[in-house]
């Protein structure tokens, strides 16, 4: 340990750094050196800042007040972000956050590989040593969402030490990790450590005794660093023995004052009587995988039940049968001798159930949260607010109750976690790993509450975990591993019978002996060999068509690996089309109308005739009077109605003036136009007509013809008029989505941070993703143009490599709109809704489609003067019916052409490269 | 009890939306602004309809046909060569072409029916499949009052007196409102309610609610009042203020039994809403399952071209959708002012495709939880 020769070069440098989320403050004027070539420990509560701090050095999180230098030079200044990037390697907190859930263990890091722009051979051998080193490598074709949480974490690492960095960040690694997988991970820290001389490690940890391996040691509490040193100088400075009590010590007075050591009163002697929860031979598969293999235990009324096991044995799948969320496969879960019927809403009020991942609401605060469930628990109105201020108060909640869970710390959360399943005092708790990532004093505390429900209010308290301090203090300890109960006995006589000095090491040994005799867990991890030369750290280049490529890769994977949404993206287009094609129709056919005929003479019934037998009009039943024709064309039976006066015959006879009344249905006024015509164009020809029959030859004088030819569609079919322009808007609707999606998402489920922590920019960020959507569009655009050819049989009559020239500009174009929104956009409700509206209605509307833009009225003149589908639209229609060329439609390219960069450029802009 | 969990669990829904700034943003604008610009945006049937002609006649007659062609139903009409006439076709600036033959008016009056041309652009579909008509009857009437002064021969005194009921100027405007709120309550009714409940289920919510004793039924129903609640608002807000008061759409009928319709119509749709949720696995297929239901609910329920003119698969399919009913409910009630007596089979139709839906989601939602 050299402090003081690293001290005089520290890897990253604080200076007065303060750092607020909305009113919380995270961090209060932090001034710290953080020495290079060591190991350091962030130590503390939760909620102290530890996560602002490490994603500050990182350069993750943007810069409030302050300086923050990391590896000589300042993070607030682009240019050394930019080359300190390929430098730095961040894990950020939570199981596998920054992972893509869906590619395999090989092609997260192979990713990240790409990120940092390494040659394919590079990159390949330094996968195959850190997949080797970590053990990891029989696993490297499995998708990360079904790696244990131990391996999610290894998996991290070697996608944090892809690049060599100098200076590693880890927040909370071990987190939620069982005592055998963290052992390995350390061993792991150290070799990497041994084989890269000079790298510093920073790390934020909740276990104490983590830290007291650490080369220094920073303690933190309220956004101020408490103390800085060595783990043993921070003993002397305390005088204390232990490190958790050090750091209690260390707290100010006022926050010590609520500690108090867990005291666990011993149990009453076994009522007998029945359990509270029994497991019955129970047994779970999904699939070919037994998950939870004839599991049988008693657990007694007020007990307190440790679960303890390696990540993914079977403890929550165990525990979700119990609560009735899971039916079991075989065997009988049992609540008080009943057995759990997840139909039974009565026995749901008598237990109180935390799941893993945390289930609070994000959108409520967290006295409506509280609120919310007390009423679905059915408390007596009046008892709510009581209620709800007495279990805030029990769990130290008092503080935050108008806070949103997302803005609070993980051990804030948790603690609301269990207060909102307390909320109904429950007789059973049935806790799912209910204080991993909790610091040491918020767990003691939380411990406190549960020993007293158990002791003093006879709750069962069934928990799994995995602290080994934690476990010694229940009553009873089952210890799990792949899906079977190894043992389940008290900690001492668990510790006794197999003669280890403590639970951990027991713990350690029955696991190591299970893994000897079953399926090969994971590998005995190699040594790190040496690594292949000096990592490339990735260009400074502003732009590098490898770290592009990279995004396009992954993006590409994983709509391999979600073929549904492949599959609608296509197939989905085909369907649309073909359904809006065959039922959009503007020859307006098949018109109702009726005739009030007061005249009801051969020549009346004559003119009502030339309509009835025409094949635009369908006769309904005569009308019966004015009351009949007002009736019927409010309910919309008839959309015309024609009154023929009395003594038409005789007027027309004697050549009196007369008319004939016709009432057109204008609710929809393009169906009337349309009636207009027909009826006036009937009209005159009967007219005509009569005229002959009565003058003969002398009434020609005057007639023309008025020859009418549709041209490009001769046959006046609607199909070949639709096809060319639902081809123009499937072709923006569908990518824009896709492409708004995949940002918006990576920002709602975390593994946006990646593109903060990389040397990647954001040209390459949105190029990289667009991509696979232009290839998927393009695809979509061929079997489009394809089915409307040989399915429809719309005559394509001009050049497809101009349409498919146009169509691509179009599908870039289409993708990039979507990437500018998404800058815009956090949630993906909003991101839906919005493309929608912004294409759907636009594309429809102001593009053409219907109405000619140079038709079109006041904004909507603008917007379908600068919305691509009009000009892709004109193409669209000039390729397929008027048989033109480039030359013809040269200058509908020109629009489409400058929007590319003028979208993705707005994009690039707006897309931020930090978090706020 | 459960009364009071559905209603608790609405709130919590309306709590959720109101923290989603940009999402409201959004709704008000879907039911503000662009219902306001769709609607002045829309022409006439014919409005501006560029048309030019090829006068080889250069007569009398044909100077007065081509005077007749104005503003606002034709752009004045552009006098060209018959070699520009293909061009400025192909090149879409023309949607009609007139070309008047040399010694039409001289044949016309000998008798000898000469042939006018008209070329029309089909791939311009409204225009194209109307204006043609409009045209003829313009060049017609033109000819008639022509002869007027020429005739010899008597010709028939009939006039034929056309009105257009409740809509007498055929102003587009109104349709086009009308139908964009009805486009704005679908899109919002179904996307809000489905993607609420993907969210829940990406954040691992809705396993919480299942260890609590609410049932399903419980939280779809009050997933479907908050939103359409919310819906509903904002179909108020759109028709009082956007569409009476901003556009000045006269509406004829009862608005309150508009309102019940649209309800109704809300109803199904957040139920359709919550059906997809339960089929997609995640949010990128619900976006594109929704876009795949949405588009021909739109354009095939009869608000953008008559159902009639559908063929008659395409109809009875989409006698289904709540989307058709309700526009023809909303068309009778708001610009024919029909009553109950004339609607009801509308309402009914309504209530059943809701009642189907929402027993047929909430099967899907229980076998969804499992």
């Amino acid at each position: 340990m050299n402090a003081g020769a690293a001290a005089a070069h520290p890897v990253a440098r604080l200076d007065s750094v303060s750092l607020s989320h909305g009113k919380t403050r995270a961090l209060d004027a932090v001034t710290l050196d953080i020495p290079s070539g060591c190991m350091v420990g962030l130590i503390g509560p939760d909620g102290v800042g530890k996560s602002s701090l490490l994603s500050l050095i990182a350069g993750s999180r943007r810069i409030q007040t302050g300086r923050v230098e990391v590896l000589g030079g300042d993070m607030a200044d682009p240019a050394h972000r930019r080359g300190a990037y390929p430098r730095i390697a961040y894990m950020p907190q939570g199981l596998g956050r920054n992972l893509y859930p869906t590619l395999s263990v090989f092609d997260n890091v192979d990713f990240f590989g790409r990120l940092f722009g390494q040659g394919k051979g590079e990159r390949e051998q330094r996968i195959r040593g850190l997949l080797d080193a970590t053990g990891l490598a029989p696993f490297a074709g499995r998708p990360a969402a079904k790696l244990s949480g131990g391996m999610k974490q290894k998996l991290g690492l070697c996608c944090a030490l892809i690049h060599d960095p100098d200076l590693l960040i880890l927040d909370e690694p071990t987190t939620g990790i069982d005592p055998l997988a963290r052992r390995q991970f350390w061993q792991l820290i150290e070799r990497i450590r041994e084989s890269r001389d000079g790298m510093s490690v920073v790390v934020a940890t909740a276990y104490m005794e983590e830290a007291a391996r650490f080369d220094r040691l920073v303690a933190m509490d309220g956004g101020q660093v408490l103390a800085c040193g060595t783990a043993a100088e921070l003993l002397e400075r305390t005088g204390t023995t232990d490190l958790d009590a050090a750091f209690i010590a260390l707290l100010p007075a006022a926050r010590r004052e609520g500690y108090r050591k867990v005291v666990i009163p011993p149990r009453p002697a076994d009522t007998g009587g029945e359990a509270a929860i029994e497991a019955d031979h129970l047994t779970r598969r999904f699939g070919d995988f037994t998950a939870v293999d004839d599991v049988s235990f008693r657990i007694a009324r007020g007990e307190i039940f440790g679960f303890i096991g390696s990540n993914g044995c079977g403890k929550t799948t165990t525990m979700k049968m119990l609560t009735g969320l899971l039916d079991a496969s075989e065997g009988r879960a049992l609540l008080f001798g009943r057995e759990v019927d997840p139909q039974d809403v009565g026995v749901r009020r008598r237990v109180g159930y935390m799941s893993q991942g945390f289930s609070l609401y994000s959108e409520l605060t967290v006295r409506q949260n509280l609120q919310l469930h007390a009423r679905l628990f059915g408390l007596a109105p009046g008892r709510i607010a009581a209620r709800v201020d007495e279990v805030a108060a029990q769990f130290g909640l008092t503080g935050i109750m108008d806070a949103l869970p997302d803005a609070l710390p993980l051990g804030n959360r948790q603690r609301l976690s269990l207060a909102v399943a307390m909320i109904h005092a429950p007789n059973v708790l049935i806790l799912d790993e209910p204080t991993s990532g909790v610091d040491p004093i918020a767990r003691d505390g939380f411990w406190t509450i549960l020993v007293d429900l158990s002791r003093r209010l006879n709750v069962t308290v069934f928990v799994s975990t995995h602290f080994m301090n934690e476990a010694e203090r229940c009553d009873r300890i089952a210890l799990m591993h792949a899906g079977r109960v190894l043992v389940c006995d008290t900690p001492a006589a668990i510790v006794a019978s197999r003669g280890a000095p403590t639970l951990e090491a027991a713990f350690v040994g029955h696991l190591e002996d299970a893994a000897n005799d079953g399926p090969v867990a994971e590998m005995a991890p190699e040594p790190l060999g040496a690594g292949p030369g000096p990592a490339t750290g990735g260009s400074r280049r502003f732009f590098d068509i490898r770290r592009l490529y990279a995004y396009t890769r992954r993006e590409a994977l994983e709509l391999l690996r979600d073929p549904i949404r492949a599959t609608l993206a296509t197939v989905g287009s085909l369907i649309l089309m073909f359904v809006v094609g065959y039922g959009i129709n503007m020859d307006v056919e098949n018109l109702t109308f009726a005739v009030l005929d007061h005249d009801d003479t051969t020549i009346s019934r004559d003119y009502a005739l030339q309509l009835s037998g025409s094949r635009f009009f369908t006769e309904k039943p005569p009308l019966a009077g004015y009351a009949d024709m007002d009736r019927r064309m409010e309910s919309g039976e008839i959309a015309l109605a024609l009154e023929i006066p009395p003594g038409f015959a005789r007027d027309l006879s004697r050549g009196r003036e007369t008319a004939v009344g016709a009432w057109i249905d204008g609710a929809m006024p393009s169906r009337a136009e349309t009636v207009r015509g027909y009826v006036e164009g009937m009209h005159a020809t009967w007219l005509a007509q009569k005229a002959r029959e009565r003058y003969g030859a002398g009434a020609t004088q005057g007639d023309f013809r008025l020859e009418v030819r549709y041209r490009y569609n001769p046959d006046v079919r609607s199909l070949d008029a639709m096809a060319p322009a639902v081809i123009p808007m499937l072709l923006l609707m569908i990518p824009s989505m896709l492409a708004v999606l995949s940002v918006v998402r990576e920002k709602e489920l975390g593994s946006i941070v990646n593109f903060y922590v990389t040397p990647v920019t954001r040209l390459e960020f949105l190029l990289g993703k667009q991509l696979p959507y232009v290839g998927i569009a393009m695809v979509n655009f061929l079997l489009l143009t394809g089915f409307a050819v040989s399915v429809f049989r719309v005559p394509l009559t001009g050049s497809l490599a101009t349409l498919t020239a146009a169509a691509f500009l179009y599908v870039t174009v289409a993708t990039a709109m979507g990437l500018f929104l998404s800058t815009f956009m956090r949630s993906q409700i909003a991101a839906i809704f919005g493309t929608v509206m912004l294409t759907m209605i636009p594309a429809a509307q102001y593009s053409g489609m219907i109405d000619p833009v140079s038709s079109l009225q006041g904004v909507g003149v603008f917007i379908g003067r600068i919305y691509p589908a009009t000009h892709f639209m004109t193409i669209s229609r000039g390729v397929f019916s008027k048989g033109l060329g480039f030359d013809d439609l040269s200058r509908a390219f020109l629009p489409l052409l400058a929007a590319i960069p003028v979208l993705l450029g707005l994009g690039a802009a707006f897309l931020r490269k930090q978090d706020r | 009890m459960r009364l009071a969990n559905i209603v608790h669990l609405g709130i919590k829904e309306l709590r959720g939306l109101g923290r989603n700034t940009m999402l409201l943003v959004l709704v008000l604008y879907a039911f503000s602004l662009s219902i306001y610009m769709g609607s002045k945006a829309m022409p006439e049937t014919l409005n501006r309809a560029p048309i030019a002609i090829v006068d080889e006649d250069q007569s009398a007659l044909s100077a007065r046909i081509t005077n007749a062609f104005y503003l606002p139903y034709f752009m004045p009409p552009r006098l060209i060569s018959q070699p520009e006439m293909d061009l400025r076709m192909d090149a879409g600036l023309d949607t009609f072409a007139l070309d008047i033959p040399p010694g039409f008016q001289r044949d016309l009056l000998a008798g000898r029916s000469p042939t006018i041309q008209l070329n029309v652009d089909a791939t311009r579909m409204s225009q194209a499949f109307s204006g043609g008509g409009y045209v003829q009857s313009i060049v017609s009437g033109e000819v008639e009052e022509f002869l007027a002064r020429h005739r010899t021969a008597g010709r028939l005194p009939v006039e034929l007196d056309l009105r257009a009921r409740f809509n007498p100027e055929l102003d587009e405007a109104w349709f086009g409102a009308i139908n964009e709120l009805i486009e704005a309550i679908t899109m919002l009714a179904v996307i809000l309610t489905g993607a609420a409940l993907i969210r829940e289920r990406e954040h691992g919510t809705v396993e919480h609610l299942l260890v609590m004793p609410v049932t399903a039924f419980e939280i779809m129903a009050g997933k479907i009042w908050s939103m359409g609640a919310v819906v509903l608002a904002a179909t108020a807000f759109s028709l009082f203020v956007v569409v009476e008061t901003l556009l000045a759409v006269p509406i004829e009928g009862s608005r309150a039994l508009f309102m019940l319709g649209a309800g109704l119509d809300i109803l199904a749709m957040t139920c359709l809403g919550l059906f997809l949720a339960t089929v997609a696995g995640s949010m990128p297929q619900f976006a594109l399952l929704t876009m795949m239901v949405l588009m021909p609910l739109q354009l095939l329920s009869g608000g953008v071209t008559p159902r009639e003119n559908m063929p008659e698969i395409i109809q009875a399919i989409m006698s289904a959708a709540p989307n058709t009913h309700f526009v023809i409910l909303s068309q009778a009630v708001l610009f024919r002012g029909a009553g109950l007596a004339v609607v009801w089979p509308q309402l009914a139709a309504l209530a059943v495709i809701s009642a189907t839906l929402f027993a047929f989601s909430l099967s899907r939602f229980r076998q969804f939880l499992r």
